[in-house]
Formats: structure tokens, C-alpha cells, sequence
């Protein structure tokens, strides 16, 4: 054996052993981002559940004219403007006639939600013949009663800790025994826009926006972004101006996306007068934020092309735009597309660069196009999380539940499309 | 040229929208993330109560909201801007100064500050004057000669014996909130003055020594977010946290309100005036906005109604500390009046 080989078994037991470390250290860091997304996943769905349900109370609600304050033969116009509210206490007092005093009373009349009085409204609406009966229907409970019933450990404490009184608990134990509440998947949460009464809350609005902000976005970044790289892969002569940009593109990548929101608001709020708090300027923004990453990605998909694909098209006799259209970008397409896609969740997930363009706002209606005011699922969840209501701390969690979702629903998208266009050469 | 058609479907929708923005049939609210629970409610309410649109309402910041709102009139303004102190002489100059002559003040009730700490530890009775020797950058040297020198103190015993001898740890909001600015005016202002050779200096000097807040970790910034400080104050006993009273109030299961000058931060005392560390909150409008902008006049009639923001409005179970009986008739009138603002 000469010493070389010695050296080399001497050392070999050492080697096998740095070789299974380097293994293990690898294997331990994949093993602990899991638990970290486990543990973090885990977290939040188990206190977003609770907000995936909700209380009703059924009522019998009288709708007597008198009580309604409606005259002998009213019309239409007449009914949609009934004092509803009325029909809902006179329900609840009907229930519990031994309550009298006016504390107790608003107590009360605080069991059913404030949706309470639309909901008897729509009924009639519906059925004009219900007047003059008394008819029974379930109503939306309020959060506090919401709340209660779902906390375990809200009903250990001591009364004095919580909202929701003994008294209150004693009504809700009689509700409990005449039937009169139920417990339903809360579809509330994905029908409605905001709202500041928890149990009327939902991320529809949120939804809409996001969904508006990232058309805005993505046809704005992926023409201009796709663009952009083929002419600096393509057509671009190397030399001094061609060096800045690609430093310049680089660079705004790392810029920290408050800076695009103050851009925003002087250049197309200020400047040029696009409404305040709209997916059109909120897309537009993002997009400048996504840009560099779309065009980063696709430079580098368009690269990863052989070049004797494009050579033998030229040969051939195709122009340079048809060797391009016709074989370089469908080949480059999966690459472009991932740099997309995660450009785009970028711009899901943002909120800063928003807060200067007015998208932090409380909105309750759903916008209906580009202009209309909106928010965003994580600007959702902002708000939400500085609320002082208890019962908004599930929904919280439940918004982020939602914008994981979309999230999740995205990238599948985009592992359809890429898969659809990976062709092999 | 599907990529193209797509760029040009884009800027002929950007083109498009110049106009929308000439005409606007909602009311655009800005300014204090205080107000913001508030008015929130009442802009729903009022969405769904009346022929009106709901307003759009963004927590800018009552400085934050300022700002949008004197830079001018017209439809790309807002027509109403929340604040958790009052407007400032330099911010009413700016409002004049860009053609906002006419500004409606509305005070709506007010907000106390809690500071408070976690139900499992003990619950502590302070004086103003402990909290400020406990948490300014430099305070009177112990010793008793009057020179301020940097704050010597780690234990909540050192600043006063009768309190327990733990270490000195507070949770609060940081400089760019309007709490901030209150519990600096409210409490440190209060406890630099029970120190007559302090309250002797002059304004600015006094400033500078009442209004800093110790860099040392003792107290730490949480931004702005109650609910967080809440969380924080549950996981960790030893600390106190400073927060708005409408957080004490929902999470009375969680943290308990200490004593401020043997006061206890409730509803009650707060309203009397009793606890020390309450602030007005208010909201200004554009006169000019009322005839234009349609359902301004009759937003703020809600805000102003009896049912919202009285004795027994929907706002107090928000936690709104609503104003006296004098005060409340008093907003009321200017309000619907369309009295505006002629100086501070």
C-alpha cells in the first residue's frame, strides 16, 4: 500500500462521519422550517375556527301594525320602511316578559344582532301577507353572545371579567332549552364587506379588492415586465446604458416598498388625480414593486433557452421577432411564469406600500371596479387585528386563513399553467 | 399582441377613470386610528340607515389626517378628518392658507388611558408623579439638589416605597401615536410639575426634560397596536402597558386597570373627570363640503345625534366616554348650526 492510500483509509472513518453531519445539518434545518410552518399554520387555523361559525336566535316576531307603526292598508314603500326594530324587541320582550328595567332591557334587546332588524325587513319584503302575524324566524346573535358560547375558558372566568353577564347567561340557558339557538357554518364572513359589528364582518370586500388590485397589477407588470427582458436578452447591445439599467432594476428590487407607496401618492394621487384609495392605484404601484422580479425571472428563463433554438429558427429564415414569438418565450414560459406568480404573491401580501395611497380604510361596501374605494385581505387583517373587540381576534385569524388560501389557489394556478407550457428539447 | 392588447385594455382604463374621480357621491373621512372605532360605527349605521352611501374612513393618524384634510377643498379632499387632541394654530393657519376657511369642530366625548397590567399579578395603585419618575429620560436628582440627571431607577420601589419592589417595566405605543402624545401631555407633564423648581423653567427647557421618555429598555415601544400590548401584558406579568380604556374594557378577563392618583379607570370615573388620564376626541369638517358632497350635512347630524354619541348612545357601549349634558347641547347646536372654527 503506498501512503496515500494509508492517508486516505485513515481519514475515511472521519470523512463517512463529516458526510453523515453535513446530511443530518440539512435534514435538521428542513425538519425545523417544517415544524416552524406547522407550528404557525397550527396556531392560526386553531384560532380562526371558531370565526368559521356562528349564533342564531329564532325570535317570534309579532308584525302587527301597531307594533310596526304601519297604518290599515299601507303600500309599498311604506312597508320597506316599518319600524322593524320595534318587531324585534317586542319579539325578545315577548320571551322574557319579566324583564323590566331599562338596563336590563337594552341588555336584551343587545342578545340579537343590529342585521336583526333587516332580516324581519327582508322577510316582509319577501311576503307582505306575513303582516299582521306573528311569524318566527332565526336572527343573527351578537358577538358577545357569540363569544360566550364558544369560549370555554370565557365561561370559567368570574362574571365580573367578562361582557357577557350571569343575567345574560341565564337568558341564553332559557334560549338553550326552548330550542331557540343554533349553531351554523358562518357564510356571514364570505358575504359581507367590513363591518364594526363582529358578527356582521366579512372578507368579501377584501377579497374583491385583492382580486381587482392584482388584474391591475398583473396586466400592467407582466406585458412591460416580459418586455423588458427580451429586449435587454434579445436586442440590447452590451455598453454603459444597458449596465445601468440592469443595476438600476437590481437595486429597485431591494427597495423597501413603502418608498413605491410615496410614489404613488405624489405621481398618480397628487400629479395626476387618480381617485384616492383605489385598486386601480393600488395595482399600479404594486406593479412597479413587481417589476423587477418579473423581469429578473424572465431574463433568466429566456437565457436558460439554448441558443440553437433561436439560431436554427433564424437559419431557417424566421425574423428575429418570430424566432422569439414562435420558440423562445413558449420555452421560457414556465420560468416566467414562476417569476410572476411570486411577484404577484408579493404584491398579495403587501400593505405598506397601501397605507400611503388611502387602502387602509374602513369600507363596507364591496367595490364594484377598479375606482370604487377597496382594501386588501392584508390590510383586512391589519385592521382587524386593532380592533378592540374580542370577537374580532378569530376573524383575524380567519382573514389570514382566507388570504392563505388564495394564496394556495394561486401558485396551483400557476403550477397548471406551468406544467402546461414545459416542453423538453 | 395579446400582451398588447392587454397594455392598451390598461391605459384606456386608466384614461376612463380621470373622470370618475371629478364627481364623488360617498363622504371621505381620514385621520385618528382613536376616533377611528367610533366613527366607523356611525359610518355603518349611517350606510345602512339613510339613501346614502357609507363613508369611506382612513386611520391615518390624527397629524396624518390634518394634513389631507387643509390641503384644500374639492372632491380629491376629505371632507372630515378625525383627531385625538385638538386642531393646532399651525394646522388651522395651513387650512386657511389653502382655502380652507370654514372648519366645524365637533368634540364627540372622550377616550381615558389605561395602564395596566395582567390579571395574575398584583394590581398597582400609582401616582402620576411615580409614573413620570419612573419613566423620564431625566428626572430630579434624588438627592434632592435641583439638577435633573438620567433616570437612576429599576425598581418600582426605588421611585416610591410604598410600591413593590419590582423591576420597572412599561409596554407602550411609540412617538407617532396620538396615545403617546396624550399620556405624555396627560401623566409625565403632570408629574414634571409636582417638582417646583421644574414647573419654574421655562417652556422649552421644560419640554425637553418633562416630555422624554427613557431609551433604556425600561420602557418599550409596541407600536401601534392595543391588542398586541394586551397580549404582551397577559404573557408577561411583570410588565404594565399603557392602552386605550376601550381595550381594558373588552378584555377585563385578561389585564386589570392600576390605580392613577387612587383613581380606578371605569367608565364612571372617567366620565366625572375623576381619573386623571382622559382626552377629548373630536372631529372637524369643511363647511364649504356640506352643500357639496352629498349626505355631509346629514353625516354629521348623525355623529351629533342624541342616540350616537349621548349619555346613552350606541357609541358609549363602544366605549366612548360621551360629554356632559352642557357640553353635549352645547357641540350639538354649533354643529348643526354650521358654526366654524374663528381661533383657538
Amino acid at each position: 500500500m503506498t501512503q496515500t492510500t494509508e492517508t486516505v483509509r485513515a481519514s475515511l472513518a472521519k470523512r463517512y462521519a463529516r458526510e453523515r453531519r453535513f446530511h443530518m445539518m440539512g435534514l435538521l434545518s428542513v425538519m425545523a422550517s417544517g415544524a416552524f410552518l406547522v407550528l404557525l399554520l397550527g396556531n392560526i387555523v386553531t384560532k380562526a375556527l371558531p370565526a368559521f361559525t356562528t349564533t342564531y336566535v329564532k325570535l317570534d316576531v309579532p308584525l302587527m301594525p301597531d307594533v310596526l307603526r304601519l297604518d290599515d292598508n299601507p303600500d309599498a314603500d311604506a312597508i320597506a320602511k316599518a319600524r322593524y326594530n320595534r318587531a324585534v324587541r317586542q319579539g325578545l320582550l315577548d320571551l322574557f316578559p319579566e324583564v323590566s328595567s331599562r338596563s336590563e332591557k337594552r341588555a336584551l334587546y343587545q342578545l340579537v344582532s343590529a342585521e336583526a332588524e333587516f332580516t324581519v325587513a327582508e322577510a316582509v319584503a319577501g311576503d307582505p301577507e306575513l303582516i299582521g302575524t306573528r311569524h318566527s324566524l332565526w336572527v343573527l346573535a351578537d358577538d358577545d353572545l357569540d363569544t360566550y358560547r364558544k369560549s370555554k375558558k370565557l365561561q370559567a372566568v368570574p362574571e365580573s371579567d367578562r361582557r357577557f353577564k350571569d343575567f345574560q347567561v341565564a337568558w341564553l340557558d332559557e334560549l338553550k332549552a326552548q330550542e331557540r339557538i343554533k349553531t351554523t357554518f358562518n357564510w356571514v364572513l364570505f358575504q359581507n364587506g367590513d363591518s364594526r359589528e363582529p358578527e356582521l364582518a366579512g372578507v368579501r370586500g377584501a377579497l374583491v379588492g385583492s382580486f381587482y388590485t392584482l388584474i391591475v397589477t398583473l396586466a400592467l407588470s407582466f406585458p412591460i415586465g416580459v418586455a423588458a427582458a427580451i429586449y435587454l436578452e434579445s436586442f440590447a447591445t452590451r455598453n454603459r446604458f444597458t449596465d445601468l439599467i440592469e443595476v438600476n432594476i437590481n437595486n429597485l428590487a431591494a427597495v423597501p416598498s413603502i418608498v413605491f407607496g410615496l410614489l404613488g401618492v405624489a405621481v398618480f394621487i397628487n400629479f395626476l388625480h387618480l381617485p384616492r384609495s383605489a385598486p386601480l392605484v393600488g395595482g399600479i404601484v404594486l406593479s412597479l414593486m413587481t417589476l423587477p422580479t418579473i423581469i429578473i425571472a424572465s431574463r433568466a428563463a429566456i437565457k436558460s433557452v439554448p441558443p440553437s433554438i433561436a439560431d436554427a429558427a433564424l437559419g431557417l429564415g424566421a425574423s428575429r421577432m418570430q424566432a422569439i414569438t414562435h420558440h423562445v418565450l413558449p420555452l421560457a414560459m414556465p420560468g416566467i411564469l414562476t417569476g410572476t406568480i411570486i411577484g404577484m404573491a408579493q404584491a398579495l401580501g403587501e400593505t405598506a406600500p397601501l397605507l400611503m395611497i388611502g387602502m387602509v380604510a374602513f369600507i363596507v361596501d364591496v367595490p364594484q371596479g377598479i375606482t370604487d374605494p377597496a382594501t386588501v385581505l392584508p390590510v383586512q387583517v391589519y385592521l382587524w387585528s386593532d380592533s378592540p373587540e374580542r370577537a374580532f381576534t378569530e376573524r383575524t385569524s380567519a382573514a389570514i386563513v382566507v388570504l392563505l388560501v388564495f394564496l394556495v389557489l394561486m401558485n396551483a394556478f400557476a403550477v397548471y399553467l406551468r406544467k402546461r407550457f414545459e416542453r423538453s428539447w | 399582441m395579446k400582451t398588447l392588447s392587454i397594455s392598451l385594455v390598461a391605459a384606456a382604463i386608466a384614461l376612463t377613470s380621470q373622470s370618475a374621480a371629478a364627481s364623488r357621491d360617498y363622504i371621505e373621512v381620514v385621520g385618528s386610528s382613536t376616533v377611528f372605532p367610533f366613527a366607523t360605527v356611525v359610518a355603518e349605521r349611517f350606510g345602512r340607515n339613510s339613501d346614502f352611501k357609507t363613508p369611506k374612513i382612513e386611520s391615518t393618524g390624527s397629524g396624518g389626517g390634518m394634513k389631507l384634510f387643509c390641503t384644500g377643498l374639492g372632491v380629491g379632499t376629505p371632507d372630515i378628518t378625525n383627531a385625538s387632541r385638538r386642531i393646532k394654530q399651525s394646522e388651522l393657519d395651513s387650512c386657511m392658507a389653502n382655502g380652507v376657511t370654514e372648519v366645524i369642530e365637533v368634540l364627540i366625548g372622550y377616550d381615558g388611558i389605561a395602564i395596566a397590567n395582567a390579571k395574575s399579578a398584583e394590581n398597582y395603585s400609582l401616582s402620576r408623579k411615580d409614573i413620570y419618575l419612573a419613566l423620564a429620560k431625566q428626572v430630579p436628582n434624588p438627592d434632592g439638589s435641583e439638577t435633573m440627571v438620567d433616570n437612576p431607577y429599576t425598581l418600582w420601589s426605588d421611585v416610591n416605597p410604598e410600591l413593590p419592589a419590582k423591576a420597572i417595566e412599561v409596554i407602550g405605543p411609540p412617538p407617532t401615536s396620538g396615545t403617546r402624545d396624550a399620556f405624555v401631555e396627560l401623566v409625565m407633564e403632570a408629574g414634571c410639575e409636582s417638582f417646583d423648581f421644574v414647573k419654574a423653567m421655562d417652556k422649552d427647557t421644560f419640554k425637553a426634560y418633562c416630555h422624554g421618555v427613557r431609551e433604556d429598555g425600561v420602557y418599550i415601544e409596541a407600536g401601534e397596536n392595543d391588542n398586541l400590548i394586551v397580549q404582551k401584558l397577559e404573557a408577561n406579568p411583570a410588565a404594565l402597558g399603557v392602552f386605550g380604556y376601550s381595550f381594558l374594557e373588552q378584555n377585563a378577563d385578561k389585564v386589570q386597570g392600576s390605580l392613577v392618583d387612587g383613581v380606578e379607570p371605569t367608565f364612571d370615573s372617567i366620565a366625572d373627570g375623576d381619573y386623571p388620564v382622559s382626552r377629548p376626541l373630536y372631529f372637524y369638517v369643511k363647511k364649504a363640503h356640506m352643500g357639496q358632497i352629498p349626505g355631509v350635512a346629514e353625516f354629521v347630524a348623525e355623529f351629533t345625534d342624541i342616540d350616537t354619541m349621548g349619555p346613552e348612545g350606541y357609541l358609549t357601549d363602544r366605549g366612548l366616554i360621551p360629554l356632559d349634558d352642557d357640553a353635549y347641547e352645547d357641540v350639538t347646536t354649533r354643529a348643526n348650526e354650521g358654526t366654524p372654527l374663528e381661533s383657538l
